[in-house]
């Protein structure tokens, strides 16, 4: 059996006071999963751990089978990271951006100039691939960030909040990409505020508050545990997390 | 008591709350407990500079200073400098109130006057530039008052009136630019304008001194005999400034009229289009120009990557670009030093050394901070498959290239002539750029390009440090070159404040 795609078990983060407490997940090749939460409940936080830029003060991290923790870097060429404030620089063209990015992953320069350039094209971005990024809307510095998080085609890709700022057009595109790499083996894992999203495309959703996740599964197996008639995401999530007590914040 | 909402006083208070904060900010850099250490190296450097002055002044004094062409051509000298350093500044402020978006766009596209905010706004940069100057010029004026009299003290409302002149002409260059280049491009050719205005004029009159008469002091030229006998009489109007320094009340009054009716009319004529202008500049979007090339894609390594990366963005970066300009009009006097006294330069390179050295400090902080703290893209560069140590060790490279590549053709020159003193130079400038690339490596924080200006507040200790370690390698250098032994002693501070900088530095895991 192959490893999951990731694994984590006992993650804990503090910052003033606890943020994550005991954080058990496993995340299997080629699946699409969505970590939901209210504001401060700690997915950024989660995602961030996972990303190698935050240290966890306890737990264990396993990305296909490389440990996170113990060889950050081995990790690191399997995963993508995306967040939702585009991290691209003002004075570099998309093409310059994705060739350094490219660089940095150590990608076969024509391979690289090959896939920058469909990523480019997917994204309806071949017009401006050689101006500079300081004059772009946010919706297309994020879809550079994106190129530049599959350019060199990672394993596991890592989302928060993918879609601000993208135009309804472009978060389709970039919807239908997602799901493509899903069908090819890459796992996504995705927190969001819209429902509807992750509704529509996660296998299996992980409802996280105060830290800790209190509740996994499909759509279905959520509708089960939860009862009292609920048909949406929304309900099941507001019933979750609303009579909640305030815990925690991230 | 509050003015009533969106009148000029309840902006202006909008504007004073705001500057407090920022400068309280400045001073402690977020720590109420800085404050009073800060205050109290600021009053000892103010105190110290006052018994320079009074040195300076005390021998003018005892000969009497009378109303006189000489001392109007020096009072004028000085005027003409610090009316260019004030220029400058202005004009960043002034460029700086279009292009800022904090509030701009809240208040604008409020019901409140756009005009009245700008007259606001074009009221502090003058009283910015004003409470500068006045703070840089206080202990000349203060000793002069002390040891020649109290009129002196109308010198502070010439500088002043300078002040709200050189705001308003600013406002005028600014609103010049937005209708010349474009709001694209007036932010950057306001800060290279800002730089060469700055530097060009300091560096013009050393300059002439040097080629005239053979001297790196910008005084030479202010005491001149031959320059004296053929200024204007001293009845001329040209000399109404000076007579205003020195506490003629007619002349006080014309200047101020002058300055102050300068600023009010320009900010009345401006006002009505500013809202147009600020509009302009802070929508400034779209994508830029293509480039003619399309880029290529090169198979190189991770750290050669992450050095094309630094080197693309320092080449593109407008604050690179306008201080560079800064630091090569700066190094053009030494410059001409050692091409007029080519070939019998004995002692030419007590000067031209430390101000080689020099620059090359400064040039590396800022490069260094560019490189290491402003990272745009963090994240990215966190989550690349590389070793935080390659990391840095290639933005380290980047930044020592750089430095290299401008300062060789200079020690080129100088090995020409003697080696040995571009044996020192070279070593000298190795240590205080080193030193400065160290500096801003441990003291480094996680920011933005954009936030340059603001680098100092983040660390007072690594700003400060950074400058003294340049100015003691500048020293070493300068005693080194004179071929005395003395050059230990500012070698060894040079090292000891390297050290304490260490110690001071935020622990890392």
């Amino acid at each position: 059996m192959s490893s999951p795609a990731l694994s984590i078990s006992g993650l804990a983060k503090s910052f003033d006071k606890p943020v994550i407490d005991g954080f058990d997940i496993a995340i299997r090749q080629g699946e699409f999963y969505a970590l939901l939460g209210p504001n401060g409940a700690g997915k950024t936080t989660i995602l961030r751990m996972i990303a190698g830029l935050l240290a966890p003060d306890a737990g264990e991290i396993s990305v296909l089978g490389v440990d996170a923790l113990k060889d950050p870097v081995a990790a690191k060429r399997l995963v993508a990271w995306v967040s939702d404030e585009p991290m691209v620089y003002d004075r570099l063209t998309p093409l310059e951006y994705l060739e350094f990015v490219a660089g940095l992953w150590q990608v076969e320069a024509s391979t690289a100039r090959h896939r920058a350039e469909e990523l480019l094209e997917w994204l309806d971005l071949t017009d401006v691939a050689d101006s500079r990024c300081g004059g772009f809307s946010k919706g297309m510095l994020q879809k550079v960030a994106l190129a530049g998080a599959l350019v060199h085609e990672p394993r596991l890709i890592i989302l928060d909040e993918p879609l601000t700022g993208l135009d309804a057009g472009s978060a389709r595109k970039v919807k239908d990409l997602l799901r493509e790499k899903t069908r090819n083996g890459i796992t996504v894992v995705m927190t969001t505020h819209i429902l509807e999203v992750a509704e529509r495309m996660a296998e299996r959703i992980g409802v996280l508050y105060g830290g800790r996740l209190v509740a996994e599964g499909t759509l279905g197996e959520l509708r089960t545990r939860i009862g009292g008639g609920h048909t949406t995401l929304e309900e099941i999530f507001l019933d979750l997390v609303t009579a909640r007590p305030t815990e925690t914040a991230a | 008591m509050s003015a009533a909402p969106t009148s000029f006083a309840w902006f202006a208070q909008h504007e004073v709350s705001l500057a407090w904060r920022d400068f309280t900010t400045m001073l402690t850099g977020g720590r109420r407990s800085r404050a009073i250490g800060v205050i109290v190296a600021v009053f000892i450097a103010i105190a110290l500079l006052h018994l320079l002055a009074l040195g300076l002044v005390v021998s003018w004094a005892d000969q009497g200073i009378g109303p006189d062409k000489q001392t109007f051509m020096m009072l004028s000298g000085f005027g003409l400098l610090f009316g260019a350093v004030m220029f400058s500044q202005a004009l960043e402020s002034v460029t700086r109130a279009y292009y800022a978006r904090s509030d701009l766009e809240l208040i604008l596209s409020s019901p409140a006057s756009a005009a009245r905010l700008f007259a606001v706004r074009s009221a502090a940069v003058a009283a910015g530039t004003m409470a500068l100057s006045c703070l840089l010029a206080s202990p000349l004026i203060n000793a002069l008052a002390l040891l020649d009299g109290a009129h002196w003290l109308a010198a502070y409302l010439v500088l002043a009136a300078l002040g709200a002149l050189v705001a308003a002409l600013a406002v005028l260059v600014t609103s010049g630019l937005f209708a010349l280049v474009g709001p694209k491009r007036t932010r950057f050719v306001a800060q290279i304008l800002a730089a060469i205005v700055g530097a060009g004029f300091v560096v013009g009159i050393q300059v002439a001194a040097i080629l005239h008469f053979g001297s790196y002091s910008r005084f030479t030229l202010f005491t001149a005999p031959e320059i004296i006998a053929s200024a204007p009489p001293v009845a001329s109007l040209v000399w109404l400034p000076a007579r205003a320094a020195m506490g003629d009340a007619a002349a006080l009054m014309l200047v101020i009229i002058a300055g102050l009716g300068a600023l009010v009319a320009t900010v009345a004529a401006s006002g009505s289009s500013y809202a147009r202008l600020a509009i302009a500049a802070t929508t400034v979007a779209g994508p830029s120009a293509k480039h003619r090339k399309t880029t290529r894609f090169r198979q190189r390594t991770q750290m050669q990557s992450l050095r094309v990366k630094e080197w693309r963005l320092l080449a593109r970066d407008p604050w690179l670009i306008s201080q560079t300009l800064m630091q090569l009009l700066y190094l053009l006097p030494p410059a001409v030093l050692l091409w007029v006294n080519y070939g019998a330069s004995a002692g030419t390179y007590v000067v031209v050394v430390p101000v080689l050295v020099m620059a090359s400090g400064q040039l590396a902080g800022g490069l260094a901070w560019l490189a290491i703290s402003g990272e745009d893209a963090h994240d990215l560069v966190v989550t690349a498959p590389i070793s935080p140590r390659q990391v840095l060790r290639a933005k380290v490279e980047s930044v020592l290239s750089v430095v290299g590549v401008i300062l060789l053709p200079l020690l080129a020159l100088i090995a020409f002539e003697n080696p040995h003193m571009a044996l020192v130079t070279a070593i000298c400038a190795a240590l205080a750029t080193g030193s400065a690339t160290a500096i801003q490596l441990w003291f480094r924080t996680v920011s933005r390009r954009a936030l340059f200006r603001r680098r100092q507040t983040a660390s007072r200790v690594a700003t400060i440090s950074e400058a003294f370690v340049s100015i003691m390698w500048a020293g070493t250098g300068a005693l080194w070159a004179a071929g005395t032994v003395a050059a230990i002693a500012p070698a060894i501070l040079a090292l000891l404040i390297f050290g304490v900088a260490r110690m001071m530095a935020p622990k890392r895991h």
